[in-house]
C-alpha cells in the first residue's frame, strides 16, 4: 500500500485493525423485498480474522447479506450477533457499528466536498482522536495526497474507490464488509486495493467481501461461501477457498 | 460522541455542502420572492387591508419556502448513497436529524429575513417597531416547520413518489404552526402592536412536542 502513496504524502502506513475483531453469527437470516426473497434462513459463523468470499450469480444475496451484517437492513427472520473475544454477544449497536467498516456499490461519500473534507466529517463523526493527522495518514496512504483538496465529484470512479475504502477503514474497524469492491476498477487500483486488504488481513482484520470471479484479491481468501437464490450452496475453507471464485 | 457534538459535524456538513452549491438558499429565495410580488399585484392591497392579511401571507410564503428546501435535505443523501454511511455511523439516529434540522432551521430563518424587507416595503407592513417579538414568532414558528418537515423529509426519501408525498404530509401537520404563527404576527401587526402570549405558547407547544416526538422516532427513521 504505502509502495503506491505520493512522495509528498505525510506518512503511508497501511491502517492496522486497532479493536480485536468480534465473531459474527448469523441464525436463520430471511430476507424479503417485497415479493423477492434476498435471503432465505442463512445461517453463518465467521471467526475473527477470517477472509470470507461471498460467491454467487446476480440476486443470489450477497449484497444483502452484506447489508444485514452491517445493520443497515434489519432481517425479517432470524438473528445477527457480534460476539467479542469471549464470545459475549455486544448489545450496543454503536459498540458494534464501531467495530464495522462498509464499502458498498456507491462510494458513501459527498461529492460537493473535498476527499480530505469527506474523510474528516467521518472521522469526527467516528469521534476519533488526532482526526485531522489521521485523516492526513490515511490519503497519504492511498496515494491521492495531491488531490486532496480536490471536489470527489472530479475524481475517477478508482479515485472514489480509494477515498471510500479509505473512509471505511479510517477507524480501524475490525470487521470490513466490501460489495464488489474491485467493480469498474484498472489493474492498479485493484492491485493498491490487494496490498491494502493484505495488510489488513495481516493485521486480524475480518474481511467478508462479494465477488464475482477471481482476481487478485481473491488469492487473500481462507474461505468461500456461494450463495444462490439467497441461500447457502457451498462453504469451503482453506487452500480450495479461491479455487471457488 | 455526545449527541449534540454529532449533531454539530452533521450541521457543518450541511452548511459545507450549501455554501459550495448554494443549491437550496438560492431556489428557494427567487422562489418565495416571486411569490410574494406576485401576491402583491394581485391584491394591490391598502395599508388596512395589508394588516388583515399579509401575516397569512408572509406565512403561507414561509410553507412554500419550507416545503422546497426541505425535500433535497435527505434526497440529497441518496445521490452516492451517503445516508448509509450516516446510518453506520456509531451516533446516535436523532444526531443526524437533529444536524439536519439545525441546517434547516438556519437555511429557511436567512431565507425569512432575505424576504421580511421586500414584503414590508410591497405590502406597507411597518415592521421595524416591532422586529425583536417578530423574530422570536418567526423563529418559534420556523422552528416547528422544520421539526415536522424534517421528518416527514426522511419519511418521504424513502418513498416513490416523494416529491408529492412530503407536502401532503406536511400541510395537515403544520396547520397549528400556521394559525398560532399568522396569529401572532397578525397582533404584531396591528395599529398597536401587542404579543399574544397564547399563540407564542402554542408554538412553543408545538415546538417541544414534535422535538420529543423526533427523538423518540428517530430510530425507526434511519432504518430502511
Amino acid at each position: 500500500m504505502s509502495t503506491l502513496a505520493a512522495p509528498d504524502a505525510p506518512h503511508a502506513g497501511p491502517p492496522a485493525a486497532a479493536v480485536i475483531p468480534p465473531s459474527i453469527l448469523l441464525r436463520q437470516v430471511s430476507k424479503r423485498y417485497g415479493a423477492v426473497t434476498a435471503l432465505r434462513g442463512v445461517t453463518l459463523k465467521f471467526a475473527p480474522g477470517e477472509f470470507v468470499l461471498l460467491l454467487g450469480p446476480n440476486g443470489s444475496g450477497k449484497s444483502t447479506l452484506l447489508r444485514v451484517a452491517a445493520l443497515l437492513a434489519r432481517p425479517d427472520t432470524g438473528q445477527v450477533d457480534f460476539a467479542d473475544a469471549g464470545g459475549v454477544v455486544l448489545r450496543d449497536p454503536r459498540e458494534v457499528k464501531r467495530s464495522i467498516g462498509f464499502v458498498g456499490h456507491n462510494s458513501l461519500l459527498y461529492d460537493d466536498l473535498t476527499a480530505e473534507e469527506n474523510l474528516l466529517f467521518f472521522a469526527r463523526l467516528y469521534g476519533l482522536e488526532h482526526a485531522a493527522a489521521r485523516v492526513a495518514d490515511s490519503i497519504g496512504a492511498t496515494g491521492l495526497w495531491k488531490r486532496r483538496g480536490d471536489l470527489v465529484r472530479t475524481f475517477s470512479r478508482g479515485m472514489r474507490q480509494r477515498v471510500s475504502i479509505t473512509r471505511a477503514l479510517l477507524h480501524r474497524p475490525g470487521v470490513l464488509l466490501l460489495d464488489e469492491p474491485a467493480a469498474a476498477l484498472d489493474r492498479e487500483a485493484v492491485g493498491w486495493l490487494a496490498q491494502a486488504l493484505r495488510a489488513l488481513h495481516d493485521s486480524g482484520c475480518t474481511v467478508l467481501m462479494s465477488t464475482h470471479g477471481r482476481s487478485d484479491l481473491t488469492a487473500l481468501a481462507t474461505r468461500a461461501v456461494r450463495l444462490e437464490t439467497g441461500e447457502v450452496k457451498s462453504d469451503v475453507g482453506g487452500p480450495a477457498a479461491e479455487a471457488e471464485a | 460522541m455526545s449527541l449534540l457534538r454529532a449533531a454539530a459535524w452533521v450541521l457543518l456538513k450541511e452548511m459545507r455542502t450549501e455554501w459550495r452549491t448554494r443549491e437550496l438558499l438560492t431556489t428557494t429565495v427567487v422562489f418565495v420572492l416571486m411569490v410574494v410580488v406576485l401576491f402583491s399585484f394581485t391584491f394591490d392591497p391598502t395599508r388596512e387591508e395589508s394588516r388583515r392579511f399579509s401575516p397569512g401571507l408572509l406565512w403561507l410564503s414561509f410553507l412554500f419556502a419550507g416545503s422546497l428546501m426541505l425535500n433535497p435535505s435527505f434526497t440529497r443523501e441518496q445521490a452516492n448513497d451517503t445516508w448509509q454511511a450516516l446510518r453506520l455511523a456509531p451516533v446516535e439516529p436523532f444526531a443526524v436529524l437533529l444536524g439536519k434540522i439545525g441546517a434547516n432551521l438556519l437555511f429557511l430563518t436567512l431565507a425569512e429575513w432575505l424576504l421580511l424587507p421586500v414584503f414590508g416595503v410591497l405590502y406597507d407592513v411597518s415592521l421595524l417597531r416591532v422586529l425583536g417579538s417578530l423574530a422570536g414568532v418567526l423563529l418559534l414558528g420556523t422552528l416547528g416547520l422544520c421539526v415536522v418537515g424534517t421528518v416527514f423529509a426522511a419519511i418521504s426519501a424513502q418513498a416513490r413518489m416523494r416529491e408529492l408525498l412530503l407536502p401532503v404530509l406536511l400541510l395537515p401537520a403544520l396547520t397549528p404552526v400556521l394559525i398560532a404563527g399568522v396569529e401572532a404576527t397578525a397582533g404584531l401587526l396591528e395599529r398597536e402592536p401587542r404579543l399574544d402570549w397564547t399563540w407564542v405558547k402554542i408554538l412553543a407547544g408545538f415546538d417541544v412536542v414534535f422535538l420529543a416526538a423526533s427523538y423518540l422516532t428517530s430510530e425507526y427513521l434511519a432504518e430502511e
